[in-house]
């Protein structure tokens, strides 16, 4: 356990969870990223510029991220297996209407029985899908 | 830039804040959260804690009375409970594929914006994703309608 970080994990978490106090409270939506980013296809004007918005922030947080701290952080295996983690990912939050941030942060802080169903649902596929790709036996290459 | 805007703009800065502060860009110490089997990482636990101890504080005490949000007209939430194979399909493929590469959808964003070219990827594999998603539920049901108003995902 020597990679644990409990006061920047718990700091993180606290900025995140204001984020998304913020985003709710000033402009009443759940800040959950699958929804914002598949938003901006489905609408237009204000509907897409709110999401724009915070989308640029995202970003911009990473460049500074980055600026600060050096190089941004190594990808773990090849393109080809991270660009089809992407496609499942892409596809299952539309399908579960949700993701780490909409159903793990928002949907539990309003005590949402779906979302800590997802949530624990994610986690258990999130869980064995590390256990298959990169430990029984040996992970895949 | 308009009020709502710029309030979705720092909220996604605070948000990505936190992700880079927690490590939770780099996809190792992602999967170290999910690799129970091996040397088990508990950050991201933490950093849920962190989270949800902040929104379900504010959530309870500051937001859920109000009947209207400060800079628009209404909540944009989702009202309903339903439980049923889409919402745990879609959450297990999802997590299947947050597994294999240790990027979600807000990490993903945020490592693009770091200059990450596995991110890059990543965020294209997902687009592509969910453009196949919105296509292939296109088939079965009327050209989507869409009501702006409505929010069909998160939460």
């Amino acid at each position: 356990m020597n990679q644990f970080t409990p006061v920047s994990s718990l700091v993180g978490g606290v900025l995140i969870g204001i984020s998304a106090t913020i985003l709710l409270l000033f402009n009443g939506r759940a800040a959950g990223i699958s929804g914002i980013l598949s938003g901006i296809f489905d609408h237009q004007g204000e509907a897409r510029s709110w999401r724009v918005s915070f989308l640029a922030g995202l970003l911009i947080a990473g460049l500074v991220g980055a600026l600060w701290g050096g190089e941004p952080h190594q990808a773990v295996g090849s393109l080809g297996r991270v660009a089809l983690a992407g496609g499942l990912v892409g596809f299952g939050t539309l399908l579960g209407e949700g993701c780490t941030s909409g159903h793990g942060v928002c949907g539990i802080s309003r005590l949402s029985v779906r979302s800590i169903l997802a949530t624990v649902t994610f986690i258990a596929a999130g869980m064995l899908s590390v256990w298959i790709t990169f430990r029984f036996q040996g992970g895949l290459s | 830039m308009s009020k709502p805007n710029l309030a979705s703009l720092v909220a996604g800065l605070l948000f990505g804040a936190g992700l880079v502060l927690s490590g939770m860009t780099d996809p190792a110490k992602v999967i170290g959260f999910l690799d129970v089997m091996g040397d088990w990482d508990p950050s991201l636990m933490l950093v849920m804690v962190g989270a949800i101890g902040v929104h379900l504080t504010a959530y309870f005490l500051l937001i859920r009375r109000r009947p209207t949000p400060l800079l628009v007209p209404r909540f944009h939430l989702k009202t309903t409970q339903r439980i049923d194979t889409r919402l745990l399909l879609g959450a297990a493929v999802f997590g299947f594929g947050w597994g294999m590469a240790g990027y979600c959808p807000g990490p993903g964003v945020v490592s693009v914006g770091a200059g990450s070219l596995g991110a890059l990827v990543f965020v294209a594999g997902m687009i592509s994703g969910m453009l196949l998603f919105r296509v292939s539920t296109q088939k079965r049901e009327e050209p989507a309608k869409v009501d702006p108003t409505f929010d069909s995902t998160c939460g």
